[in-house]
């Protein structure tokens, strides 16, 4: 499903170059569930990033379902995220000033679709994650876990075959860590959704089917 | 989409109370005196009552005299309208008529300000006055230099009080008491050129239309047979002042022109430093400025409320938004901005403008809202709304979907 081959990426300022990422390989298949971990500051949201084509590499390839990436335009890249990809982040990003149901809405504004469509994919996205009673809610009136509950439903409205998560539980206690955990574990039972999830937390990682781990930019495992 | 975008529009503009209040305030109080200012201007040159002929009339109302370190400016006399622009071709009619001028008089021994204003007869012929009664003075009274006047509805209610008819009745200024002939409509001071509470043959002032000197306080009107005729005319009196003989040795050229209203309205009759130029540029860059304070302002707050919203750009393109959507949505955010900004700016001018009625500030002169300004006021508004939403929108889809997300 994810394929990354000889991937480098050199950050470079004024003053000082960093190799956030080198010479990295690895092949995700479809329907496996794949955490990343590693000391901070070693590259896992770098690598994240990548693969979900928010960044470029300075060097390799990438290709998503057996698709090359590197030639993609600006809007071309916008189009794909949009049909393959779904995200989850730390601090969640939700958009304060949206209620939690055009919140969910946002990818399907990107595609074709009515606004009936859309209330209706959404309210399942929500039903899916268990927060149907709380769409008219604003996100500051969620708690955190239900904060990452939102985001995990915008994520998945869509349907994308590939959700990228970079540590979707480092702001959450444990309680709550393990609910949303459950939650992306039966997406990809159920939904076979290819799951890729940086994260801090050992216990969590083995519950999933695979481990990389990354130390100073390179593959360790 | 659309609907979406008011949506989250209303939703940051309910938010961010305070921006928004100073933008809208920004918006709306600089639409406002836009709004009464182009209603002030429509008024005072757009308004053709009495001089309903105005598109095929011509004014000279300016001379100008120059000599080495010599230069006499201002309108020209009885003298040297009668003399010299009397004899031209094209003109159907022309009328001579003074400036208005102030005096006082006296009722019951309380004195009152009135101005007074001479004409002959044709000016009443050109001119369409509404009599409320009577009729204008003719030509065989101002030839026998009758005592008679024509009087506002103003004066008349000041000066009889509240009496049927005045007709026949005798009003009395600088101790010489005149007959009155007709009432006639009000006219507000800012049509200056026809404006009077009293009108009197010239041929009654004592001695200043016989004096031969060129400047004096006179402007004459002049009405072709058709519009097409005005440049013909305007080259023919231009072609006379350069025939007509100097006043004196100390001068070696006269500037005069046959100007529109408008022209004449601001003219100085010198070309070389034109009226209409000037005045209109004056008018231009402060209109230019007091745009440009608010857009500004906006194109500052903008910025601030974009870069907020990086997270919000950060996730909007992960899932899928191009730069160029992007774009468009804070562009269509700030218009619905401006435009919220607009209505606000047009009732507030609205009320301004029966405010500024109802205290008479200006007596007879009444402001309104026309489609015109209302027109230039949505344009004003769509001007904003792009030129304070292009630049901070060009910025933020510069920025790249990682930065924007790390920004927090
Ligand atoms: N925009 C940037 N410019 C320069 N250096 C960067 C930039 N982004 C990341 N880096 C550097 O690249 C390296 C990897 O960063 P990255 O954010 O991928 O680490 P991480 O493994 O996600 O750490 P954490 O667990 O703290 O989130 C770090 O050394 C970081 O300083
Ligand atoms: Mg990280």
């Amino acid at each position: 499903m994810i394929r990354l081959q000889n991937i480098e990426k050199v950050y470079r300022t004024s003053t000082v170059e960093t190799l956030a990422l080198s010479s990295i390989n690895l092949d995700i298949a479809k329907g496996e569930f794949l955490s990343i971990m590693g000391p901070s500051g070693c590259g896992k949201s770098t690598l994240l990033n990548i693969m979900g084509l928010l960044d470029a590499p300075s060097k390799g390839d990438i290709k998503i379902d057996n698709q090359k990436t590197d030639h993609l335009s600006d809007k071309q890249l916008a189009a794909f995220r949009n049909k393959k990809l779904g995200f989850i982040f730390q601090s969640y990003h939700l958009i304060n000033d949206l209620q939690v149901l055009d919140n969910v809405e946002l990818p399907l504004l990107y595609r074709d679709s009515t606004a009936k469509e859309r209330k209706m994919l959404a309210t399942e996205a929500l039903e899916k994650v268990g927060l149907a009673n709380r769409v008219k809610h604003f996100p500051n009136q969620l708690s955190g876990g239900q904060k990452q509950r939102v985001a995990i439903a915008r994520a998945i409205v869509g349907r994308p075959e590939i959700i990228l998560a970079d540590e979707p539980t480092g702001n959450l206690d444990s309680a709550m860590g393990s609910e949303i955990l459950d939650i992306l574990l039966q997406l990809n039972q159920k939904d076979g959704t290819t799951i890729v999830m940086v994260t801090h937390d050992e216990n969590m990682a083995h519950k999933t089917h695979r481990l990389v781990r990354l130390f100073d930019g390179s593959q360790v495992q | 989409m659309l609907k979406n975008y008011f949506k989250i529009a209303i939703a940051v503009l309910r938010r961010r109370k305070f921006f928004t209040f100073i933008s809208l305030f920004g918006i709306s109080f600089t639409l406002t005196i836009l709004l009464v200012l182009t209603a002030f201007i429509d008024k005072v040159v757009g308004d053709n009552y009495p001089d309903r002929k105005r598109d095929r009339s011509l004014y000279i109302a300016r001379l100008e005299e120059v000599g080495k370190g010599n230069m006499s400016s201002g309108a020209p006399s009885y003298y040297f309208l009668d003399h010299f622009a009397r004899n031209l071709k094209t003109p159907a009619k022309m009328a001579i008529c003074s400036g208005f001028n102030g005096t006082n008089t006296y009722i019951n021994n309380k004195k009152i300000a009135v101005n007074y204003k001479y004409t002959d007869a044709v000016y009443w012929d050109i001119m369409e006055y509404d009599f409320v009664e009577g009729k204008a003075f003719d030509k065989k009274q101002v030839e026998n230099a009758e005592k008679v006047a024509v009087i506002s509805e103003d004066m008349k209610n000041e000066y009889f009080g509240d009496v049927p008819s005045v007709i026949g009745k005798y009003i009395e200024a600088d101790n010489v008491k005149y007959r009155v002939t007709g009432v006639v409509k009000n006219i507000p001071i800012t049509s200056y050129m026809t404006y009077s509470d009293i009108y009197l043959p010239y041929t009654v002032s004592k001695s200043d239309y016989k004096d031969k000197g060129y400047r004096g306080g006179y402007t004459a009107i002049l009405l072709a047979n058709s519009k097409d005729d005005l440049p013909k005319m305007h080259d023919e009196y231009d072609q006379m002042v350069q025939r007509i003989p100097m006043e004196s040795k100390d001068f070696n050229k006269i500037y005069s022109h046959a100007d529109k209203y408008i022209a004449a309205y601001v003219d100085t009759g010198n070309e070389n430093q034109s009226g209409v130029v000037l005045v209109l540029t004056i008018i231009s860059v402060f209109v230019f400025l007091f745009m440009l304070l608010p857009t500004l302002n906006l194109v500052n707050i903008n910025i601030t409320r974009i870069m907020e919203r990086s997270s919000e750009i950060g996730v909007r393109k992960a899932f899928g938004a191009s730069s160029k959507t992007l774009v468009y949505q804070f562009i269509v955010e700030n218009i619905i901005l401006t435009l919220l900004g607009g209505l606000a700016g047009l009732f507030l001018s609205i009320v301004a403008i029966y405010i500024i009625n109802s205290a008479n500030l200006i007596p007879n002169l009444e402001l309104s809202v026309n489609f015109t300004v209302l027109f230039i006021g949505l344009l004003v508004c769509l001007f904003f709304g792009l030129l304070s939403g292009v630049y901070p929108a060009w910025r933020m889809s510069k920025l790249d979907v990682v930065t924007a997300l790390k920004a927090q």
